[in-house]
């Protein structure tokens, strides 16, 4: 069996190919603090594609779409898999939508969706590099203007 | 009219060039032909959650002209808004007292909310700094106009040009047709980054400057905008600014401009353009406000599907 940089998990979920600086974020927007069961983070582990990357093994959850679609505007070369009994049945790679629904909000104070409870909704227009432009106010946001709900 | 029955107007962006040219064209129309009894029967609600004096009016005056109604509100002192009602439920329960909404509103994609919610057409008549679609209308149609064509003009935006939406729609429609573009600011006010990108990505002709010093004799068309005294925490600063963003006819004369250049205003001016240009034939101002009018009635003629 081939050696793994973190350890093994027996169902669950792996998060590979992090960009290793948004790891501790990716940490942050799954809410890892509040899983029950193990939870392993590796940063500046040895990568083929990133030269470093991050990891983050969750034991006993299968990430669902929704937080999948969170984690690919910040990681976007992510790959999750899903691990049943010590084994990966499952691998994609996370995917930018073509709309973003109540996970970005706009960044522009004066948008109808930052007065009003409403869902904020953005376009995707550009995946790589991230561009989303705001349905309502129509501003354009780019990585460094993302601000996570 | 095709494209224009029952379509929202929020934004400039949402339209092509043959829809553009169609609703110029349908304007034109407008005023030459009778249409008083167009828009019988039919209630427009003129909701104006932030004052206008031009854009309400011409509005108003368009629906009655085609023998419409108008229920509305000027101001929201008066209103439920100003009881905490929402946006979406104003919208929402007097969309069951007419047929159409024009509505400004100061937060930005107000007009996109309400028409999300609604299902009669909704004209965005400004909606914070974002966007008023019919006012670029318009000065498409004065520009078409006075200068015979839309095509292949030079033309140069002059004053606040961070700030004014009417400048960053109009730039944006004048793309269609090969307009080179001068922006004419000074450095505090000048055209946000991500404007001039998506300009050069549409492959138009872009040059900023902070005077019209060596541009004037190239240019078709100035679009002067008002520098409000509000954008600067420096009194000096407002006091300098202004003075050089001060249009007459002599300093035009000085500097060498063309003869058919044509000088065009969103109004209301401060004293960045003189009486002095009033009566030249370079100032087609008023008759860009002139023209409010027959825009409107175009649009709401269109949208209401009264012409086919
Ligand atoms: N049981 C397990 N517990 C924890 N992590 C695991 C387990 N099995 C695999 N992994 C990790 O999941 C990731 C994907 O495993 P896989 O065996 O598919 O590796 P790979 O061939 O390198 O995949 P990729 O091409 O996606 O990099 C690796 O980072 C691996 O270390
Ligand atoms: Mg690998
Ligand atoms: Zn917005």
């Amino acid at each position: 069996m081939k050696q793994l940089d973190v350890s093994a998990i027996k169902d669950g979920s792996v998060i590979d190919h992090i960009d290793s600086k948004s790891t501790l974020k990716v940490a942050d927007i799954l809410n890892i603090q509040n899983e029950e069961q193990m939870v392993l983070v590796g940063i500046n582990l040895t990568s083929k594609f990133l030269g470093k990357k991050g990891i983050i093994k969750i034991g006993g959850k299968i990430i669902d779409q929704k937080e999948v679609n969170k984690i690919a505007l910040i990681a976007p070369d992510a790959t999750v898999n899903i691990i049943k009994d010590y084994e990966v049945v499952k691998k994609f790679k996370v995917a930018v939508p073509d709309v973003i629904e109540g996970i970005v909000k706009c960044f522009n104070p004066n948008c109808v969706s930052n007065h009003h409870k409403i869902t904020p909704k953005l376009h995707v227009i550009n995946k790589n590099p991230i561009k989303l432009q705001c349905h309502y106010c129509e501003r354009i946001m780019n990585s460094k203007d993302i601000l996570l709900i | 009219m095709t494209g224009f029955k029952q379509k929202d107007i929020i934004s400039i962006r949402h339209f092509n060039k043959e829809e553009l040219l169609s609703i110029l064209d349908l304007a034109q129309r407008m005023e030459q032909t009778d249409s008083a009894d167009l828009l019988k029967g039919k209630v427009l609600a003129s909701l104006f959650f932030e004052p206008s004096t031009r854009t309400r009016l011409s509005f108003e005056s368009a629906m009655k002209r085609l023998g419409g109604m108008v229920i509305g509100f000027a101001e929201s002192g008066s209103t439920s808004a100003s009881k905490g009602e929402s946006l979406s439920d104003s919208v929402r329960i007097i969309e069951g007292y007419c047929d159409i909404i024009v509505l400004r509103h100061y937060l930005e994609g107000s007009a996109q909310l309400a028409s999300d919610i609604v299902n009669i057409p909704v004209i965005n008549a400004g909606d914070g700094a974002n966007q008023h679609p019919t006012q670029t209308f318009l000065d498409l149609y004065t520009i078409q106009k006075t200068k015979g064509t839309l095509e292949g003009l030079t033309v140069g935006f002059l004053g606040d040009l961070k700030y004014g939406r009417t400048v960053h729609s109009l730039a944006y429609a004048l793309a269609y047709f090969g307009a080179e573009m001068f922006f004419i600011s000074p450095p505090s006010l000048r055209m946000p980054r991500d404007c001039i990108d998506e300009l050069r990505d549409r492959k138009v002709k872009c040059h900023e400057s902070e005077s019209l010093m060596g541009i004037s004799k190239r240019l078709d068309v100035i679009y002067c905008t008002r520098i409000q005294k509000e954008r600067f925490a420096d009194p000096v600063e407002y006091e300098k600014v202004r003075g050089v963003y001060r249009l007459s006819k002599t300093l035009l004369e000085e500097m060498g401009i063309k003869e058919d250049l044509k000088i065009l205003h969103p109004l209301p001016r401060v004293d960045e353009m003189d009486d002095s240009l009033d009566t030249t034939n370079y100032a087609v101002y008023f008759q860009q406000a002139r023209n409010g009018l027959p825009m409107r009635k175009a649009i709401l003629a269109a949208v209401l599907g009264a012409i086919v």
